[in-house]
């Protein structure tokens, strides 16, 4: 096994490029460290990004939106008052992830390229309307967070691709996010539905802008476009609710499996949306951070 | 046990809350667990294992781990002794598998390698080729009639003619007239139950560094439960004599039950024998969870009639336990347990043990009475609900008091359910508003206890202080325990004394600490060898006044004369004693050992309140409060720590704990992610009420607290969450799908 800690992501990008067998960038290690212990995978080549100049800092730039280092832990985006008031939702997602100590090294990152359809930031990044800049050889992209996920464990990234920051945007004015997962216990668990909701509105409470995502009900997370609309011209009444929960567990596409099933997982997806989506307005509303 | 010496009141240390001996060495990183063990030159061992659920093994081929470098030892079953039966033959089936490989998990073959990393690629180069066979995993669908066979050659005498091969062994007990019992009833409920296997959970995998030489002697340090057990099983495993291995056990960080076995400790000893080097050998928790003791999963059916006034006419239950691919599911205790805290005219109770293809099930705290409690308390509170009855009033006009004939057997001696019950009912908890959403369930529960056999020697230091090495590992706060016992029969201060776990070369057999027993069995022998010690005081003492030995007596601590006409001699403190002691006739020292009988059965009594989300069928634990008879809590904070364990592991076993099987026989989820065990925040601070009725087999009154609080919990919850969700659950866990299943069910019917 070969290790590598480069000091660019350019450098980085020509390692991975140039490595032969399996891969693995390294950050926080919560999983890649915890796979390769459980003989899940055995990397040829493991490059560890932490070294390269501001891959923790968080930026807030003069138009509100946020640009976020790749190897920035749960714990950093905690505790980072502003990025809380504005993204909540995005925050809380990165927070319910694993113990105390997982916290001071899970990232955002980290949790979209394990490719776990259960990843818990990742679709509150897809509500936020996160991007990504994502550095190879021929220099670096943008990339939206739905067009990275494949599947379990994979991604549309390409050998040679590394993610070299986070994008937020600016929060913008009467919005709010939430994030809700359903575990069967109160914290250190996996989700069995996640549900992100992101909501502005306008100054009567009437919603104009939504977005609506399911996480741990698909083989990748899903973006619900149909039940976003059904908010859009609203306030969150009962009968839009209703009609959010009905979009939200239709779109599911889960499997049974040892944390949940099928039937469960479809008619709890229809619950937490309902239950995000009145966390996000009451954001969006200013009554509650 | 004679009853000459029976204190239960004016204690002066019993009773108190001194910190535990071992604490600081625990909470500072001191202490030495499994894994802590070191030797020059020690290797380190892997263990290959099957993927399969059930295969025939064809052909294990060494030839590519053996080349590989740093490797020294491969093993397989050719290694081990021949010839063994009963449950060695079965232990060592288990720990290295035979022509096949009966569970996902199931041990085929290991190495032992200059570093951990080496033995585990060379792990992976051990080719092992399978014939995959059928297999089961559940334990109803083990018993039909075309189910895949295990063995056909397990089943014992007690087994029924016309059963599948797969039910080895069958019990079948009870007294009276049931059928009668139900004609005469008011109302009879029968109903049906699953529980799943669950396992003890552990924080401290399995973990032993061994040696063995060719001349047949043997070192052996390991995390267990019972340190003679482990010597006598791996030497007869690896075919040498038992005395020529010496056992020293670890601290344990945990056990519940699952430590009283072995599993990898006498792979390190053949591999330790065929490379010549120390092997130490951890495990990891995947293996931990595919390989050790769960508890068994079970099937039940159970029927009570009652009267209207709350009578129970007659009880009974059918107990299916599968306990992996050997025989020992203990159905019988399942059996025994189900109706013992009721007085019944009418009883019956059948077991079967089931054979499936799971790793060999291990004892978990009280084996198998928490799942028939479940079945048994749940039909009960149906019964009260469809009658209007009070829960606790009708558990008291049925409960068994002293000399109640028990359902399975015996008179009940002098026992404390009544009091339990009472307490309960009295409890602020039992009269609390319940808020909309929750519930509230009540179950008794009962457990046998265990005396064993017990060896314990104490021994005096010149400067006043004591020694006492017990045989027993201390799995909950038990070197405490002793100390206090020891100071109060010596009079001198807890801090006076240090308790040892002795190796097996120090002390004679001491039984596993298992049973309920070490508060009980090596307590009393504590109790015992330290009124041998204090003879042997007073007769220095009596020497010393030239009075005789019966004129000197022992009292807080000081040899005193019995009376006027003994003499008028001031009274000598220990201290005073042991310091001339060289030269006033040797070292002092006491011993005692015995097996003793007079365990005294334990009942416990829970409450709980659930509250039931019903939009997701999850379950919050929001009130708990456990009570039972300690008999006399020695110390009290160990003895809540028992009560308050048992409801946690009982919070996990009832909601969300359960071993997962895929269709190809594979264990799913073999780590602590996926096997929920409670968290923290998952549990209420869980109240406590000692109550105590003392034992008259102990000198003190001790009844052994460590396993009847787990029985109680699963039954308990169950009430309640099924109060709370207005559904009666039957299987456990009651996972938030289950629930959620059964309340959409429910809403469906109307």
């Amino acid at each position: 096994m070969q290790y590598h800690s480069p000091n660019t992501f350019e450098d980085a990008a020509a390692l991975a490029v140039a490595a032969a067998g399996v891969t693995r960038f390294l950050a926080g290690g919560t999983d890649v460290l915890v796979q390769l212990r459980a003989d899940i995978i055995t990397p040829d080549t493991v490059i560890d990004i932490k070294n390269i100049p501001g891959v923790r800092d968080i930026t807030r730039h003069d138009d509100g939106s946020w640009t976020l280092g790749v190897a920035t832990s749960g714990a950093e985006m905690r505790e980072h008052v502003e990025l809380g008031l504005d993204w909540p939702g995005v925050v809380e997602a990165m927070d319910l992830i694993g113990s105390t100590q997982v916290q001071g090294r899970a990232t955002l990152v980290g949790n979209l390229c394990n490719g776990s359809p259960a990843a818990d930031s990742v679709p509150a990044m897809v509500t936020a309307g996160v991007e990504f800049s994502v550095t190879n050889s021929e220099g670096t992209r943008r990339v939206a967070v739905m067009d990275i996920p494949a599947g379990p464990g994979r991604t549309h990234l390409a050998q040679g691709d590394v993610i070299s920051a986070v994008h937020i945007p600016a929060r913008g004015a009467r919005g709010g996010d939430a994030y809700l997962r359903f575990i069967p216990r109160t914290e250190m668990d996996i989700a069995v539905v996640g549900c992100a909701i992101n909501l502005a509105l306008d100054a009567a409470g009437v919603i104009t802008q939504a977005s609506v995502s399911l996480g741990a009900v698909a083989p990748t997370v899903l973006r619900l476009d149909e039940a976003a609309e059904a908010l859009i011209g609203c306030t969150l009444d009962e009968a839009t609710l209703d009609k959010l929960a009905t979009a939200a567990s239709a779109a599911c596409n889960p499997i049974s499996d040892k944390r949940g099933t099928i039937e469960f997982r479809t008619h709890v997806a229809g619950v937490l949306a309902k239950r995000t989506a009145k966390i996000a307005y009451a954001r969006a509303q200013g009554v509650t951070k | 046990m004679a009853l000459d010496d029976h204190k239960t009141t004016g204690f002066k240390f019993i009773g108190t809350r001194p910190d535990r001996p071992d604490g600081l060495d625990k909470v500072t990183g001191r202490a030495l667990f499994g894994a802590d063990a070191q030797a020059p030159g020690m290797l380190h061992g892997a263990i290959v294992r099957s993927p399969h659920a059930h295969a025939r093994i064809l052909r294990i081929d060494t030839t590519a781990a053996e080349a590989l470098e740093g490797v020294k030892a491969v093993v397989t079953r050719a290694d081990f002794a021949t010839g063994l039966s009963g449950e060695f033959g079965f232990v060592l089936e288990n720990v290295m598998a035979g022509d096949r490989a009966l569970y996902d998990g199931h041990a085929v073959a290991a190495v032992a390698a200059s570093s951990a990393l080496i033995a585990r690629d060379a792990a992976k180069l051990v080719q092992v080729d399978y014939e995959i066979l059928p297999h089961v995993t559940d334990v109803d669908a083990a018993m039909v009639d075309d189910a895949p066979v295990l063995n056909d050659t397990y089943a014992d005498a007690t087994v029924p003619a016309g059963l599948h091969p797969n039910v080895v062994r069958y019990h079948e007990s009870g007294h009276g007239d049931v059928e009668a019992g139900f004609a005469a009833a008011d109302l009879i409920v029968e109903d049906s139950f699953k529980t799943e296997a669950t396992h003890q959970g552990y924080i401290e995998p399995h973990a032993c560094l061994a040696t063995l030489g060719a001349d047949g002697k043997g070192e052996l340090w390991c995390t267990t439960q019972g340190h003679w057990i482990a010597q006598k099983t791996c030497a007869a495993l690896v075919g040498i004599d038992t005395s020529q291995l010496r056992v020293t056990a670890s601290e344990i960080g945990g056990g519940f039950g699952g430590k009283t076995t072995v599993f990898i400790e006498p792979v390190a000893l053949a591999l330790s024998r065929k490379a010549n080097r120390p092997v130490k050998i951890v495990m990891n928790r995947s293996e931990v969870f595919r390989a050790t003791g769960p508890t068994s999963s079970t099937s039940m059916d159970v029927k009570i009639g009652m009267m209207k006034d709350g009578t129970i006419t007659a009880a009974q239950g059918v107990f299916r336990l599968q306990g992996g691919a050997f025989p020992g599911a203990p159905m019988e205790f399942s059996a025994m347990c189900a109706f013992a805290p009721y007085n019944l005219e009418n009883v019956k109770q059948v077991g079967y043990d089931v054979i499936s293809n799971r790793p060999k099930q291990a004892a978990y705290r009280a084996p198998g009475a928490p799942m028939a409690s479940f079945a048994v308390e749940s039909v009960i509170d149906d019964l009260c609900k469809q009658l209007g009855l009070d829960p606790i009033d009708t558990r008291l006009k049925n409960a068994a008091r002293e000399g109640t004939k028990a359902s399975y057997g015996p008179r009940f001696q002098r026992i404390g359910l009544v009091e339990t019950l009472e307490a309960a009912k009295a409890h602020p908890h039992y009269t609390a508003p319940l808020k909309p959403g929750q519930g509230r369930g009540v179950s008794c529960g009962f457990w046998f206890n265990h005396g064993g056999e017990t060896s314990v020697s104490l021994a005096l230091s010149e400067d006043g202080t004591c020694q006492i090495s017990v045989g027993t590992p201390d799995i909950g706060g038990s070197r405490a325990s002793m100390a206090l016992m020891a100071a109060e029969v010596l009079g001198i201060a807890y801090e006076n004394f240090r308790v040892t776990v002795a190796d097996t070369a120090t002390l004679g057999y001491n039984d596993v600490s298992h049973g309920s027993r070490v508060t009980y069995a090596s307590g009393l022998a504590t109790i015992k060898a330290a009124q041998d010690a204090v003879a042997k005081l007073c007769k220095r003492a009596a020497a010393k006044w030239g009075i005789p030995e019966d004129a000197v007596y022992w009292e807080d601590g000081f040899a005193k004369p019995s009376g006027a006409n003994a003499g008028n001699f001031d009274p000598i403190p220990l201290a005073e004693i042991t310091k001339d002691m060289g030269s006033t006739g040797g070292p002092i020292s006491g011993h005692f050992e015995a097996t003793p009988e007079g365990a005294g059965v334990s009942f416990g009594t829970h409450i709980v309140d659930a509250e039931v989300d019903p939009e997701t069928g999850k379950t919050a634990v929001v009130r708990y409060t456990v009570i039972q008879d300690a008999g006399k809590a020695i110390h009290p904070t160990y003895v809540e720590g028992q009560f308050q364990g048992g409801a946690a592991q009982g919070i996990g076993w009832a909601l969300n704990e359960e071993y997962v099987y895929g269709e190809d026989g594979r264990l799913q989820n073999s780590i602590f992610l996926d096997y929920r065990v409670p968290v923290a925040s998952d549990l209420p601070m869980i109240d406590t009420v000692i109550v105590e009725v003392p034992n008259p087999g102990h000198p003190y009154g001790v009844r052994g607290v460590g396993e009847t609080g787990i029985v109680p919990p699963l039954a308990a919850i169950a009430n309640a969450v099924s109060a709370a969700a207005g559904v009666r659950l039957r299987h456990l866990p009651m996972s938030p799908p289950r629930i959620l299943r059964a309340l959409r069910a429910q809403a469906s019917e109307g």
